[in-house]
């Protein structure tokens, strides 16, 4: 089953600002980035997917549910991490996220003990009784994570989360989510503008633009796709090119450069043979991975 | 326990397999959180403040009035009349608490948090309004359960005495509760429009305020139904309107001047007051469905 899907689903506000456009898309269990330029659509992807507005027309399932006939039970299994400041200053930690736990289903002790599991998990300890109001920006953001973790969902959305974080503590956020979607078996979908970001912890990308897929795919596909190895010498190009042809191996030129798609370890010993048989001075042969950036950028030809 | 020990044993995470509560223990939650903030309970001491000042009073004038009436014999005031004369603390109690119930819920951003949760945005609005309407309530009624508790102890009559004050009180927090459903629901209301709670604040005593004077205006014109009507115009005299028209001598005893004239018109302040309180939770409602869709 999968874990989110859409089919032909289209937002427009007032009949004019199109959100989404036609978007059809189904990502399995894991950790999915979801990105796309500010207003690209995904915090209205997010709303629909909670039951929040509804779509203009097409169809979305969360967890198999339908979000826009059953939102309570959707809600019930998901965690959501809003993008925007979200805390009620004078309250505590605890308290909020215990609060908010009772809101989502949970017995009055269970929700105490979860709060503080929670918020154990994201790393807040003892501050936990001190009132969100006196918090840093870094302390506040996992507030908003442990309140989407309390009771214990199936599947996250997290908007932005490392919005207005420093580099430290984007990192910090970053693993905890990469450990919340790999040990603790929750899925979860992170939504950025930063594909650079997300691509370190996700093993699923989608990526929107104007309401648009761009594309969506597991990151390994993508990855293992486009990692090729670029190979220069400083005579006799052409001579190589052919002999690896020969060998065939699908060589293509750039510039000075050969560049050979890298199926597994044999390439490398293929082509060393070859330089080595022509007896040509190797400059050098390294391994360009493709970063999966070069893939979303739009209207520009497949580099392979 | 190992931190006994000193060492900290991370068990990792744990999935949660026990029971999920429906609907209406999520509104219970809901319901007694708001009760508890209408009080300061659960927030930090200057939050406290202001509603226990409050409590303080009433119920040093329910004690007051219960020292002089075992003292003296003497019935300053009706049970019912207890919720009239402490209208204007009412008054700023629910321009305290009703800021502190939704405004700070809109301006915290707090609202994502509730509506991503299995909470149906409706049932939002109506715990909220039934906490600040029990608080109110509570605040009317716990003195008025002091004058009875003072007057069943002293009464001369034995448990005949005692029979007579209970049937005396159960009117008397009646009214209190129509005063709380009242003045929650136009509280509530005004709140629920804005994050600022000053503003908040403001625009709850101001409606109080303003429309005071557009009774007396009303009462002083040359139309006995209009006169009689007059008190329609604002909410704690169109409260008082019904209370005189259903409880009658027992708001206000016989040969103790000072009920509301409303003629005939005993009705139509029951039927005013109903209008108000739906109208007001329809818009509280339809507010919350346009804010939840943000």
């Amino acid at each position: 089953m999968a874990l989110l899907a859409t089919e032909s689903l289209t937002k427009t506000y007032g009949g004019r600002v199109t959100a989404l456009a036609d978007l059809t898309v189904s990502v399995e269990p894991g950790i999915i980035g979801l990105v796309g330029a500010n207003g690209a659509g995904k915090s209205t992807l997010i709303k629909i997917l909670l039951g929040l507005l509804p779509p203009t027309s097409g169809r979305v399932s969360v967890l198999g549910l339908d979000p826009t006939t059953d939102p309570a039970a959707v809600r019930a299994r998901v965690g959501y991490m809003p993008e925007h400041d979200a805390l009620p200053p004078d309250l505590s930690a605890a308290e909020l996220v215990t609060h908010l736990g009772r809101v989502s289903g949970l017995p009055r002790t269970v929700a105490r003990e979860r709060a503080s599991e929670a918020l154990r998990h994201v790393g807040l300890h003892e501050e936990r009784h001190r009132a969100v109001g006196g918090y840093s920006t870094g302390m506040k953001q996992r507030v908003k994570l442990a309140q989407a973790l309390v009771h214990d969902p199936d599947l996250l959305l997290l908007d932005e989360p490392t919005n207005g974080l420093d580099p430290a503590g984007r990192d910090a956020m970053l693993t905890l989510i990469h450990r919340i979607g790999t040990e603790f078996g929750i899925s979860v979908l992170v939504c950025s503008h930063l594909l650079g970001e997300v691509e370190r912890i996700c093993d699923t990308l989608v990526a929107i633009d104007g309401g648009r897929l761009l594309r969506a795919d597991r990151v390994s596909a993508m990855t293992t796709a486009t990692d090729v190895l670029a190979v220069e010498v400083s005579e006799g190009t052409d001579g190589l090119a052919a002999r690896l042809a020969a060998l065939d191996l699908p060589v293509a030129r750039e510039g000075r450069l050969l560049l050979v798609p890298l199926a597994d370890e044999a390439t490398y010993d293929l082509i060393l043979g070859a330089v080595a048989e022509l007896d040509l001075p190797l400059h050098r042969l390294d391994q360009r991975r493709h970063r999966v950036a070069e893939l979303f950028a739009p209207r520009e030809p497949s580099h392979v | 326990m190992s931190e006994l020990t000193g060492v900290i044993h991370d068990i990792g995470y744990q999935r949660y397999t026990g029971p999920r509560l429906g609907r209406r223990h999520v509104f219970g939650a809901l319901y007694l959180h708001g009760v508890r903030t209408a009080f300061g309970l659960g927030r930090s001491a200057k939050a406290k403040i202001f509603p226990w000042l409050v409590v303080a009073i009433v119920l040093a004038v329910a004690a007051g009035l219960t020292a002089v009436r075992a003292q003296f014999g003497e019935t300053v005031m009706t049970y019912a009349q207890f919720a009239d004369a402490m209208s204007w603390l009412v008054i700023f109690f629910v321009a305290v608490a009703a800021p502190e119930l939704v405004s700070r819920d809109l301006r915290s951003g707090v609202l994502p948090l509730y509506f991503s949760r299995p909470l149906p945005r409706g049932d939002y609005a109506l715990a909220k309004l039934g906490a600040l309407a029990t608080a109110l309530w509570l605040l009317l009624g716990a003195p008025q359960l002091v004058m009875f508790l003072g007057a069943a102890f002293t009464t001369g009559d034995g448990m005949s005495g005692v029979w007579h004050e209970l049937l005396d009180l159960l009117p008397g927090l009646l009214y209190a509760a129509l005063w709380a459903v009242v003045f929650a629901s136009i509280g509530l209301l005004i709140a629920s429009l804005t994050g600022k709670r000053a503003f908040a604040a403001g625009g709850i005593v101001a409606i109080f305020l303003m429309t005071t004077p557009v009774v007396g205006v009303l009462s002083i014109m040359p139309s006995r139904a209009i006169n009689e009507l007059a008190f329609l115009a604002s909410p704690s005299t169109l409260v008082g309107g019904v209370g005189t028209w259903a409880l009658g001598d027992l708001l206000v005893p016989e040969g103790q001047g000072g009920g509301m004239p409303i003629g005939d018109f005993g009705p139509v302040y029951a039927a005013a007051a109903v209008l108000l309180v739906a109208g007001c939770v329809t818009l509280l409602l339809l507010r919350y469905r346009k804010v939840a869709a943000r």
